[in-house]
Formats: C-alpha cells, sequence, structure tokens
C-alpha cells in the first residue's frame, strides 16, 4: 500500500482535494436548502408544509446514484450542458437536504413549546421568534447528527466516481486499473476516506455524550 | 412526448426492469438477514466489554462504518480476485452489503441494548439467572422491540444502496434501465420516471411502516 501512495501520491492527493471540495460544496447549499425546508414544515402555513413534505420524502427515498444520474444523463439532453462534478455535487446537494431538513426539524421540535410562546407573547413575530429564540437553541441539539450527516457526506461523494467527477474513489479506480494492485489502490483510497471521516465521527460521538 | 413514453413501457421493457427491481428485493433481502444475525453479534460483543475482544470488534466496526459502501464493494469485487478469490456478480453484492450492513446493524443493537432499564438485568440476575440468560431471555427480546423501526429504516437505505452495485453489473433495475435507454435515446426520461418511481414506491411505504411502529411503541 505505502508504494501506491509513492507513485500516486498526487493523484490521490488530487482525488482526495476533489471529494472535500463537493463534499463542501454540497454540505453548505444542503444546510441551506434543508434548513428552509425544515422551518417550512414547521410554519404555520399548511401548503408550505405540504411542499416541504414533498420535497422531503421525494429526495429521501430515491437513491442517490439515480438522482445523481438523471442530472447527468438528461439535463445535459435537454436543459443545460454539465460536467460530472457538478452533476454529482447537485445531487449530493438534494438528496443530502431532504435528511439535514429531517435533522433541523427534529431540532426544532425539541426545543420547548413555551419558548416559542413566550416569546410570542413578548411581541415578537413568528419568524422573530424562530430566528431569535428557538433556531439558536435547535442549533446546539443538531450539531451531532450534523456531523453524522457530513461524514454520510463525504462517503456518498463516492457516486462522482460514476459520472466521472474525478474524486478520490475515481481515481482509486483509475490506479486499480492502472497498477493491477487493486487491494493495495482501494486501502490507499479507504485509508484517506477514514483520515477524513473517523476524526468527525468520534468528535461527534463525544459532542453526544457531552449533551446528553 | 407522450408517444415516448408509450413505446417505452411496452411490456417487455416493463418486465425487464420489474425483474431488476426482483433482483434488488433479492440482494436487499438476504443481505438484511445476514447483517441481523451478524450484526447482534458484534453488537453484543460491543456491548458486554470483553477485554481485548470488544474494543478489536468496536474499532473494525468503526472503520467499516466510515467508509463508503462503493469502496468496500469494489474491495469485494474487483479485490478479492486478487487474492486468489473470484466471486460472481450477486454474491460479491450481497457480501458487500452484508459486511457494511452488519457494523450499522451492530450500532443499532448496542444502542438498542442499552436503551433497555438496567434493572431488567438486575432483577434477573437476583431470580438467579446467569449473566448470558439474563440478556438472552430478559434483555435481548425487549431490546429487539425497541430496534425494530431503526432496522427498517436501515433497510430503506440497503434497497437504495443496491442500486451502486450497477457498477459491478449487477443487473438490477438502474442498470436495466440504462440497457433500455442505450438502445434509444428517447427513452431517457421515461426510464428514470419508472425507477424513481419504483424506488420511491418501495422506500416510502417502508418508511411508513417504520413510522407506524415507532409510533405504536411510543
Amino acid at each position: 500500500m505505502i508504494h501506491i501512495f509513492q507513485a500516486y501520491g498526487g493523484t490521490l492527493l488530487y482525488g482526495l482535494g476533489q471529494t472535500l471540495l463537493c463534499s463542501f460544496i454540497a454540505l453548505i447549499f444542503s444546510l441551506i436548502i434543508g434548513t428552509f425546508f425544515a422551518l417550512l414544515e414547521e410554519s404555520p402555513s399548511k401548503i408550505g408544509r405540504r411542499i416541504a413534505r414533498a420535497y422531503i420524502e421525494l429526495f429521501r427515498n430515491i437513491p442517490l446514484l439515480v438522482i445523481t444520474m438523471f442530472f447527468y444523463v438528461v439535463f445535459p439532453l435537454y436543459v443545460v450542458k454539465m460536467n460530472g462534478f457538478t452533476a454529482g455535487t447537485i445531487g449530493l446537494t438534494l438528496y443530502t437536504s431532504s435528511f439535514i431538513a429531517e435533522t433541523v426539524r427534529a431540532g426544532i421540535q425539541s426545543v420547548d413549546s413555551g419558548q416559542m410562546e413566550g416569546s410570542r407573547s413578548n411581541g415578537f413575530t413568528y419568524w422573530q421568534a424562530m430566528r431569535y429564540v428557538v433556531l439558536p437553541q435547535a442549533f446546539r441539539y443538531v450539531i451531532p447528527p450534523l456531523g453524522n450527516q457530513f461524514v454520510n457526506l463525504v462517503k456518498n461523494s463516492s457516486t462522482l466516481a460514476f459520472v466521472g467527477g474525478f474524486d478520490l474513489m475515481y481515481q482509486g479506480n483509475v490506479i486499480a486499473s492502472s497498477s493491477l494492485e487493486t487491494m493495495a489502490a482501494y486501502s490507499a483510497v479507504g485509508v484517506l476516506y477514514l483520515i477524513i471521516t473517523m476524526p468527525i465521527s468520534y468528535y461527534m460521538r463525544y459532542l453526544e455524550k457531552r449533551l446528553a | 412526448m407522450l408517444q415516448n413514453f408509450i413505446d417505452a413501457y411496452s411490456p417487455d421493457n416493463l418486465r425487464y426492469l420489474l425483474g431488476g427491481l426482483w433482483i434488488t428485493i433479492l440482494v436487499s433481502v438476504v443481505s438484511i438477514i445476514g447483517s441481523f444475525i451478524i450484526g447482534s453479534i458484534l453488537g453484543v460483543i460491543r456491548y458486554v466489554k470483553i477485554k481485548y475482544l470488544s474494543a478489536i470488534v468496536g474499532f473494525i466496526i468503526d472503520v467499516i462504518r466510515n467508509l463508503p459502501l462503493l469502496l468496500i464493494l469494489f474491495f469485494t469485487y474487483f479485490g478479492l480476485p486478487n487474492l486468489g478469490v473470484k466471486p460472481e456478480i450477486i454474491p460479491a453484492a450481497i457480501l458487500a452489503m452484508t459486511i457494511f450492513e452488519s457494523t450499522m446493524l451492530a450500532e443499532i443493537v448496542r444502542s438498542g441494548i442499552q436503551a433497555v432499564d438496567s434493572g431488567q438485568m438486575e432483577g434477573a440476575r437476583a431470580n438467579g439467572l446467569t449473566y448470558w440468560q439474563g440478556l438472552w431471555h430478559i434483555v435481548l427480546p425487549q431490546a429487539l422491540v425497541k430496534m425494530i423501526p431503526a432496522i427498517v429504516s436501515q433497510f430503506i437505505s440497503l434497497v437504495k444502496d443496491t442500486s451502486l452495485a450497477t457498477i459491478i453489473l449487477l443487473p438490477e433495475m438502474l442498470f436495466r434501465s440504462q440497457i433500455i435507454y442505450g438502445q434509444n435515446t428517447n427513452y431517457i426520461i421515461p426510464m428514470f420516471v419508472a425507477i424513481a418511481l419504483m424506488y420511491f414506491v418501495v422506500c416510502y411505504l417502508l418508511s411508513l411502516l417504520s413510522r407506524y411502529l415507532e409510533k405504536r411503541q411510543a
């Protein structure tokens, strides 16, 4: 495995960079979209709740790969050309946003309803109370599950390999087929994934224990 | 456009796609059963704290949980031949899913056992059962009931994850849809609609089941 790192270090690092880049972009956008739909589902508007529910259920129940392939195969034909990295990142964002929406919603629900009532009776509007009182408290509970979602995001970014996204998994395949040492090549890729995911999951487990 | 849908959904094509759904379900069901057995053993080992063994098992579980399933698929299908074993496609897919899911289930089993009130074990011990008898007859049955919704959720992600096995040419739905629209590009949208719908129906029904089970327990 060491000689794989020596011979293909640059390729692997480039792949690692692409994996991290795609994961960060997807994380930021799925946080925004996910929080938006969580708020919409908790909002007083009945239509809003329906739309949010439909969005969440749709993207939770279709495999990530199908969503990604849709953007990679169908979009260029009828809408706009995009490369594998873009298609993969969009797919990853939509898929993850539905899970983040569920996580944030659970966080909002875990905040005592008296907080909202208290702020409303002190003259806040619904959205002010949400923004200044409920959400800040909810995010404290939500951080460990969000961290776990990020770990899933990094792992799921391996679907970029299907669409030529030049991520870590893609480079691993290239190395495996050119060096013919499949075990060593995939082990090297595995080690690089673990360097990202293991510390996050251990830290989240620590946070979870401290919060409990 | 409408004509494309009508042509794409010919009886032969639909039968071919449904055959893919059958492969998906076959692989998922066999893997979840295998991973339930292995996951329970691993979860119990991690829970009871046997010197060294529990720590080692715990570390292996953490390593596998933090790897992409796709990588494990590559290990079983492309990596094993490097070591002299050449598995067929379906066994390789089942093997990879079972390895990955049993670590997920191990965590579910462990937290399920932890969720059982400690008085249950104390009561069992006070009534003369050994530790293992108490675990097997008293604690595990109660833990299992608490775990069921989480196991169903895990099964949903397993069903979705079988689509990853297209990369090792497992003839499931996504793979078969690609073969159909490979022959006629007009069929691309109808095929995506069809497989998205099939996955959605299966997974949504399962998620309703999981939610129903969760409510009944609360």
